[in-house]
């Protein structure tokens, strides 16, 4: 076991080290520099721009580019953001709450919705009820989260002006009213992401709750007379989750990196958003961390899921 | 227009035949800006104007609970000196001050300054080359500490170290040297005699930062001035809280230099999102007070301001979309360019070419069809100088007249209807950013360019990529890779010469300055230059302005570039928000002291 977490964190940093290189490769082959705003700003004249690209390192070739980015980024030190002048540890930091909170409540309302209902739908399928859930998780994930952010927004704010469309991460009441305020702006953003993500995990958990369902050591364990909350719970749900479980681990990566086009929507002040802007802006070191804790963030959960397989299914073994 | 006329017409302001504001919007027509209009009354002896404003003269600070607003870009540092884009500078402008503002009609307005220098008042020097600035006394930083002559110092030593890499630093680049004559004045001594001086420490390139904070973190360190995102100025708020690229906050300044002002007691500036629910905002839902540049289609904000909740506030500044005609050939390739100024280009080179391109852009569909209120159709800046002389030229869409200057120039139709002349077809290729305007705009002018038998080619690029400097990119604007294009043109500095810069002959962009010359249309005419050394070095603000116009006048004479619309500035702003009075040639911010709110 452990000589197996050995041997898959040392595949890691080469593979790592891989992303590394091919993110700052696309990076630099994209059009445009960070100093691209301030091209159509006529207070910033061409030679000032060349200067600030000059103090940036902009005009070295690439490979020592990215060997200073490499060996920096080693010793800990992730730069500074080319707008902002600011270190892009802190920037992230700055965000990581915001995107926890938000990402966080909406992938467990995601489950929360799915698990009940993709396990009773699969219980009792071609029912009325799994029809009707079917039909829904079929319109669920084929809107993307754009028009249904739009549509919510709509609906809720401006047709029915019940709640606020643009996220404040800091808000200045206490107490009890300071709950309520976030509560009611995350609302909109934790449905709109938590409900497309629940509706496509209720389809993977119906399908994957009615293979083992058929299978026969269900039967047995239902003739030898144990309940049917038992049975389902300890037998069906379990082996049935490894499936769900690989899915679930493989999407906590994106809890830290934000839903960009949702926090664009919604103003969620968190790394989706400071993602986009970064890009929009050239802004290679902020991208560059993003990406790569994202990359790490991938590798990492991986490992973990392979490693829950075990617990949930002791079969397999690591070698 | 002579330098006579337009005596006459600053003689017709004195004795009151002639609106102030009148003059002030013929001198922008004409490609002027308004704070070079105000200094021309100014130097003829007209009395600055008061900015104007709802009286409201509150007798405390404060108690006007939360201002709220909102800009689609969020700001991502605080620092002026640093800013790069107008977010910036607005995000700069709520926690520090310039000396002097200008207003919509460009005066100068004092905020730190204790005067306006003047030649009458003895503190502007007769041959240009210095001027005094009397600093408003008792003013204190957000830490208490007082605001001096050192402080005015120190800026234009921060903005010029190059290592600093300032952006302001064009600003103060002019500057020899700043001397302190005593705790409240300064004196600017210029490096050659300057015309408008009312450029550094002047408008939002010069916010002043505290030279006690920012004095250990001069040249290369300035990065890591803890204060770039932790503002100490001198304004009317003081800093709460910011997150780069969200949300900055502020609150009231017990000890703003202005007694009973601000009347806000908190204030925030949320960036982020996108311009159509940012207005949304404002005049559909009244979630907020106030909304940056307003980048939507006029359709829509009728519709949210039906609402009666906000409104759109239109102000006139320097912005115009424009057509550029390349003088040189894009698609021949010199030493390793295209539109190489060794080469000519083969077809818009010929007058009747340019004049007939001239006819056949539909300005008046421009405005209906695609920006309705947010944007101006001038004759002006096209033909005023005709007018004021025969006053019979206007600009003018017509497809038959465009049709007979070709014929007569004998470009003939082939049989596929496009006019060839030599052997050369009028085949032309037309680029600007992608934005739903631009493209409609492209549609319009194709289709009447078709009517007179010259086909053209639509290009459209990512805004990204096209207003980049990246000299390894050929879609930038300034490579002009292609027969014609279209962006807007911003004339945000306050003084037009600047601005005029762009078509001298000096500034041609190319492979060499690594497509940094200004001079995008890479057209070269000597007089022009001549023009532009005259004005560079006229001090009469009249005599300078009657160059400006001439030069103008070249640039119309010779279809240089085509001015489709003036693009005024658009803000959101609450019914219940009063006196957030917007200038074109300032930051958004420039009179948010004076900002209030009915209940």
């Amino acid at each position: 076991m452990s000589r197996y977490l050995l041997r898959r964190l040392l595949i890691a940093i080469p593979v790592l080290a891989g992303i590394s290189l091919v993110l700052f490769t696309i990076l630099a082959l994209a059009p445009g520099d960070p100093l691209g705003e301030a091209a159509t700003n006529a207070n910033v004249p061409p030679e000032i721009q060349a200067r600030i690209r000059e103090q940036f390192g902009l005009n070295d070739p690439l490979p020592i580019r990215y060997a200073r980015w490499f060996t920096a980024m080693v010793k800990g030190d992730w730069g500074y953001s080319f707008v902002s002048r600011v270190d892009v540890g802190t920037l992230i930091l700055q965000r990581l709450p915001t995107t926890l909170f938000v990402l966080g409540s909406a992938q467990l309302l995601g489950l929360l919705v799915a698990l009940p209902i993709g396990v009773y739908s699969a219980m009792r399928p071609y029912s009325v009820f799994d029809q009707i859930a079917t039909t829904f998780a079929f319109i669920g994930f084929s809107l993307p989260t754009f028009f249904t952010g739009i549509l919510f927004i709509l609906f809720f704010s401006i047709y029915l002006d019940w709640l606020p469309f643009i996220y404040r991460a800091d808000i200045s009441a206490t107490g009890w009213r300071w709950y309520w305020e976030h509560a009611r702006q995350a609302v909109m953003p934790v449905a709109v992401l938590g409900l497309f993500q629940g509706a496509s995990l209720t389809r993977y958990i119906r399908s994957s709750v009615l293979e083992v369902i058929r299978l026969d050591y269900i039967n047995t364990a239902r003739a030898k007379g144990l309940s049917e909350k038992t049975t389902i719970l300890k037998h069906v749900v379990r082996n049935a989750l490894i499936p769900v479980v690989t899915l679930v681990a493989l999407q906590i990566p994106a809890i830290f990196t934000g839903a960009v086009i949702t926090e664009q929507i919604f103003r969620v002040p968190g790394i989706g958003s400071l993602l986009i802007t970064s890009i929009l802006a050239n802004d290679t070191p902020v991208i560059m961390a993003i990406t790569f804790v994202f990359s790490g963030l991938v590798v990492l959960f991986n490992l973990i899921a392979d490693l829950l397989y075990g617990w949930l299914d002791p079969r397999i073994s690591y070698r | 227009m002579e330098e006579r006329e337009l005596r006459a017409m600053i003689g017709q302001v004195r004795t009151g035949r002639m609106s102030r504001r009148h003059f002030v919007q013929t001198m922008v027509g004409l490609g002027l800006t308004a704070p070079l209009a105000a200094q021309m009354l100014g130097s003829a002896g007209v009395a600055g104007a008061q900015t104007k404003a709802t009286p409201f003269n509150p007798t405390k600070r404060g108690g006007g609970g939360n201002l709220k607003t909102l800009w689609w870009q969020a700001p991502t540092l605080l620092n002026p000196h640093f800013a790069v884009g107008t977010k910036e500078q607005d995000a700069c402008r709520i926690f520090y001050e310039p000396l002097v503002s200008y207003d919509p009609e460009g005066n100068l307005f004092p905020v730190l300054a204790a005067s306006v220098p003047s030649l009458q008042n003895g503190l502007l020097a007769k041959d240009g080359r210095s001027v005094v600035w009397k600093l408003k006394p008792g003013v204190a930083w957000h830490d208490g500490k007082p605001f001096t002559a050192d402080d005015i110092v120190f800026n234009w030593e921060f903005a010029t170290d190059p290592a600093t890499a300032a952006t302001t630093s064009g600003t103060y680049a002019d500057i020899e040297k700043v001397d302190k004559i005593d705790a409240h004045t300064v004196r600017l001594h210029f490096k050659k005699p300057t015309p408008f001086w009312a450029d550094p420490f002047c408008g939002v390139r010069g916010l002043i930062i505290p030279k006690h904070l920012f004095e250990a973190y001069k040249g290369a360190k300035s990065r890591e001035a803890p204060n770039n995102l932790k503002a100490v100025g001198t304004g009317a708020f003081k800093f709460v809280d910011f997150k780069p690229g969200d949300i900055v906050r502020a609150e009231l300044n017990p000890n703003y230099h202005v007694p009973n002002r601000p009347f806000f007691d908190t204030m925030e500036m949320k960036g982020g999102g996108d311009a159509v629910s940012a207005a949304r905002a404002v005049m559909q839902t009244g979630e907020y007070d106030y909304a940056w540049n307003m980048q939507v289609e006029d359709e829509i904000l009728k519709r949210f301001e039906q609402g009666g909740r906000g409104r759109a506030d239109i102000s006139i500044g320097g912005n115009m979309e424009h057509i550029q005609l390349n003088n040189t050939d894009p698609w021949k390739e010199v030493d390793g360019e295209r539109s190489s100024i060794k080469t000519t280009h083969p077809f818009l080179t010929d007058p009747a070419v340019r004049q007939a391109l001239n006819l056949l852009v539909d300005r008046t569909s421009v405005q209906e069809e695609i920006y309705g209120r947010t944007a101006i159709v001038t004759a002006n800046f096209l033909n005023a100088p005709e007018r004021f002389r025969s006053k019979n030229t206007k600009w003018e869409f017509s497809v038959d007249k465009a049709n007979a200057i070709l014929d007569a120039a004998g470009w003939k139709r082939g049989a596929d209807g496009i006019r060839a002349k030599d052997g050369k077809k009028l085949k032309m290729v037309y680029q600007t950013s992608i934005n739903a305007p631009r493209q409609k705009n492209q549609q319009i002018v194709k289709q009447a360019c078709a009517k007179a038998g010259i086909d053209i080619e639509i290009k459209a690029i990512t805004a990204s990529v096209y207003f980049s400097s990246d000299p390894a990119n050929p879609d930038t604007y300034t490579h002009f890779y292609t027969d014609i294009q279209m962006y807007t043109t911003t004339q945000i500095m306050p003084d037009p010469q600047d601005f005029m810069l762009q078509h001298t002959p000096w500034e041609i962009a190319s492979k060499e300055n690594k497509w940094q010359g200004r001079n995008i249309t890479r057209w070269r005419s000597e007089e022009y230059g001549r023009l532009y050394k005259a004005a560079e070095a006229e001090l009469d603000p009249v005599k300078r302005a009657a160059l400006f116009i001439q030069m103008n006048d070249l640039l119309i004479k010779n279809v240089v570039v085509i001015p489709v619309a003036w693009r005024p500035r658009v803000a959101a702003i609450s019914n219940k928000l009063r006196n957030a009075v917007q200038s074109g040639w300032d930051s958004d911010f420039w009179y948010l002291p004076f900002w209030h709110k009915e209940a």
